[in-house]
């Protein structure tokens, strides 16, 4: 196991900080999580075509890079770092995995290089309304026709599948249950008997949407017939790049927390002399720092497919999320009544916080997750 | 470092060891012959018992000593901290003095610098040494000194200017601890193991020859003191160690180890003891209830973060890089873990977590957890002191104001508690 980045990677994130702090300024966030795509296409062109980010993980059969899951997890958390608006997550990361994981040699060749130069966006559609991110949880219904498979039913808090091209589907045969039956399936974004709905979410800059499947006809995606396999590496892939996305949003609150507590003037002092308020800050850097040890375990692990890989994709992502959320609720606290402005850009990385906290499921489910895996073992 | 020269020093030690090694000499003959051939403590310099070889190197004559079964020097206990205090800051004729019986063992050390009014602050120490003639006088009282009911020696911390600021007016002295005036008592802890002594002085004697360095130059010498017991404080788990061979030299070693290792018996247990979570929790079955499931891969992902935290630090120190913050986080991360474990230790025995000793949960181990695991965010620099230096140093922020400016003698301090 690798404990620190190399100089070759170290300079990669150099190039990706750069680019992402000069396209994502908060100015910017701000203008696009009050459009209804939510991202920049010009900067997101750049991001596939100049920097060749969304195929980083890809097979280069594919037209990808053929990295490994370290540099996704640099990519991620320089994002995080500058709240990036773009579906780089949701489409590069969530739907690209279950094609390279599940799709057949044709549908790969077929897919990916789309996905790969930007030209189109991609959405994994996986969650219902009972909020879960897992096979079983699966009530949308894929009845075979003919040679292909009609969807019905509804998906929920899918990432930004109001705007993608193509729909990644996970469904299961009529009268199955658990993870008997279950498939996943590609459908066209504008497939007729689907309906897009963008949803109202807490975090502007991070675009959720319901999507009604009415009679819908679908393609199966299918090489090794395990779709509950895949869907669990691809999710297993999400929450170790969410994971590595929330650190890097974590140190820039405590960054700013920091910075702030040197300027600001109260009884005579800076606040940061205080220890009511330093103490505060040298536990944000240690769970910060936890968090990172966390999600970069995870991602080492992934990109050398270590067994455990699951119950580490679930370390990291319980762990990057209480400090994430720990952090953002504090560098509120710490900034005082300004930082409940809407004016002042904390609150753009507590919501990160929250829906990152929520997405691909919460910290307790991890957490259970990880004791079962564990019992597994023994 | 060369392969060669590594080559050349295993040969070495290895010629001389296979002609000098003898299980039935006796254990402080063994080491003088140790400390005149200098590979005892073959990191030290040639001139004061060493042989001058990188750190680098001592493990590699580790593992010849190892291989053959030979006992080393005396390693354990204060010792190897006033050892490296001397050689840095004593001058020659302290070094010839007293180095060699530490290491042969003859003559064991205590640690005299905390006081009852004097933790985190250490340099508020208020045991006097007071001039007369040429001698100096001490008066006052230490605390927290393992060791000092059987040392023969003391490395000790005391105040001879009150008109100096604080740091300036301490001086350092070795203190002959088999005298009149020095009483020591044991202080038993919440735990019940007594491992600390409380040391009394009331006008002991020291001679001018036993002062450390220079008058006012004590606060130096003693953070040479702390520095070196930073750097070793990952050995001591290793200290226990002893060869179970048959032998003279063996049962004498053993004896030493016995006595200077008594006081640490607990030490594991303070840690919280993570590696019997998972164990307790399938033996009780109490991974059925879901909170305690919770509870336990939140102990068991901290514990595991913390750990991959200090390999970060290690590998960018092999890597040569500037150590990130990770770094300092250490003694911090470890207080968390021993509290949380101690939560969970609770959680899983239930009821039984009432009761100690043989009727205890694991003949008392877990009491012992429970019990021992609140001295982890306090000894050697409390959860409060490391955020200062983390705050400080690493995310630099402002000092607190400090209120122990000027002449140490009109600072504000506790009330010198009298006997």
């Amino acid at each position: 196991m690798q404990f620190n980045f190399t100089d070759e990677q170290e300079q990669f994130r150099a190039v990706v900080q750069r680019f992402v702090r000069d396209k994502s300024p908060t100015t910017e966030v701000r203008r696009l999580m009050q459009t209804a795509e939510g991202f920049d296409r010009e900067v997101w062109r750049q991001l596939c075509e100049d920097l060749g980010l969304a195929g980083l993980h890809v097979p280069e059969a594919y037209g990808g890079a053929g990295f490994g899951f370290v540099e996704v997890g640099i990519v991620n958390e320089e994002m995080g770092r500058s709240l990036l608006c773009s579906p780089y997550f949701g489409s590069s990361i969530l739907a690209t995995s279950a094609i390279v994981h599940g799709a057949s040699e044709t549908q790969k060749r077929d897919l990916l290089p789309s996905l790969v130069s930007g030209k189109k966006i991609a959405c994994l559609a996986l969650a219902e309304a009972s909020g879960h991110w897992n096979s079983d949880s699966i009530e949308l219904t894929a009845a075979q026709s003919g040679r292909g498979f009609v969807l019905n039913g509804q998906k929920k808090f899918v990432l930004d599948g109001h705007t993608a091209d193509l729909v990644i589907v996970a469904a299961r045969q009529p009268g199955t249950s658990g993870a008997d039956g279950i498939g996943l399936f590609v459908v066209e974004g504008t497939a007729s008997g689907l309906e897009r709905r963008a949803l109202d979410t807490i975090d502007e800059t991070r675009k959720l949407a319901e999507l009604s499947f009415n009679e819908v006809s679908a393609q199966a995606l299918n090489d090794s017939g395990d779709a509950v396999a895949v869907i669990t590496r691809t999710l297993d892939d999400g929450a170790i790049a969410l994971a590595n996305e929330m650190v890097g949003g974590a140190q820039a609150l405590l960054d700013s927390v920091v910075e702030y507590a040197q300027l600001r003037m109260q009884f005579g002092r800076v606040i940061g002399s205080f220890q009511a308020v330093k103490h505060k800050c040298a536990e944000i850097l240690l769970d910060v720092e936890l968090a990172k040890s966390a999600a970069y375990y995870a991602a080492e692990a992934r990109a050398e497919n270590d067994p455990d890989v699951s119950a580490l994709a679930s370390l990291a992502k319980a762990t990057t999320a209480d400090a994430y959320m720990r952090t953002a609720i504090e560098s509120i606290q710490l900034h005082g009544g300004i930082g409940f402005t809407w004016d002042h850009d904390t609150h753009l990385w507590y919501k990160r916080a929250k829906s990152s906290e929520v997405l691909l499921d919460d910290p307790s489910y991890h957490r259970e997750r990880y004791v079962s895996l564990q019992e597994v073992l023994a | 470092m060369s392969s060669h020269n590594e080559n050349k020093i295993q040969n070495d030690i290895r010629t001389w060891l296979e002609e000098n090694w003898d299980p039935d000499v006796g254990l402080i003959e063994w080491r003088n012959k140790l400390a005149d051939s200098g590979w005892g403590v073959p990191h030290w310099p040639e001139q004061w018992l060493g042989r001058g070889l990188p750190v680098a190197m001592t493990p590699v004559v580790d593992a010849e000593f190892e291989r053959i079964g030979a006992v080393g020097v005396a390693k354990i206990g204060i010792r190897m901290l006033a050892a490296a205090t001397l050689l840095d800051c004593a001058n020659d004729e302290q070094k010839s003095r007293f180095l060699r019986r530490m290491l042969t063992g003859e003559d064991t050390w205590c640690q005299l610098f905390s006081e009852p009014g004097s933790g985190s602050d250490l340099a508020g120490a208020t045991t006097r040494a007071d001039r007369d003639g040429g001698n100096w006088i001490i008066n006052g009282q230490k605390l927290w000194s393992t060791s000092a009911h059987h040392a023969e020696w003391g490395l000790l911390l005391a105040r001879t200017d009150w008109d100096a600021p604080k740091h300036q007016g301490l001086s350092f002295f070795i203190l002959d601890m088999r005298q009149d005036g020095i009483e020591v008592q044991p202080l038993k802890q919440m735990n019940g193991h007594a491992s600390f002594n409380q040391v009394f002085f009331t006008d002991v004697h020291v001679p001018p020859e036993n002062l450390v360095s220079t008058i006012g130059n004590g606060w130096n010498v003693a953070m040479t003191t702390l520095a070196h017991e930073r750097r070793g404080a990952d050995a001591l788990r290793r200290w226990g160690k002893v060869s179970d061979r048959s032998g003279r030299i063996y049962d004498e070693e053993r004896a030493e180890v016995a006595t200077v290792m008594e006081p640490y018996k607990w030490y594991p247990q303070r840690t919280g003891r993570v590696d019997l979570v998972w164990p307790r929790a399938i033996e009780t079955d109490r991974l059925s209830d879901p909170a305690v499931r919770q509870e336990v891969a939140k102990l068991l992902m901290l514990s595991r973060t913390a750990e991959w935290t200090a390999q970060r630090a290690r590998a960018a120190q092999a890597d040569g890089r500037p150590q990130g913050p990770e770094g300092s986080l250490g003694k911090l991360a470890s207080s968390h873990v021993a509290r949380a474990a101690a939560r969970v230790h609770t959680l899983i025995g239930g009821a039984d977590a009432l009761l100690k000793g043989t009727d205890g949960a694991l003949n008392g181990i877990i009491a012992e957890i429970l019990l021992s695991v609140p001295a982890t965010s306090i000894a050697g620099g409390t959860d409060e002191i490391q955020r200062n230096i983390i705050s400080e140093r690493v995310l630099q922020m402002a000092k607190e104001p400090r209120m122990d400016g000027g002449p140490f003698r009109d600072v504000p301090k506790n009330s010198t508690r009298k006997r």
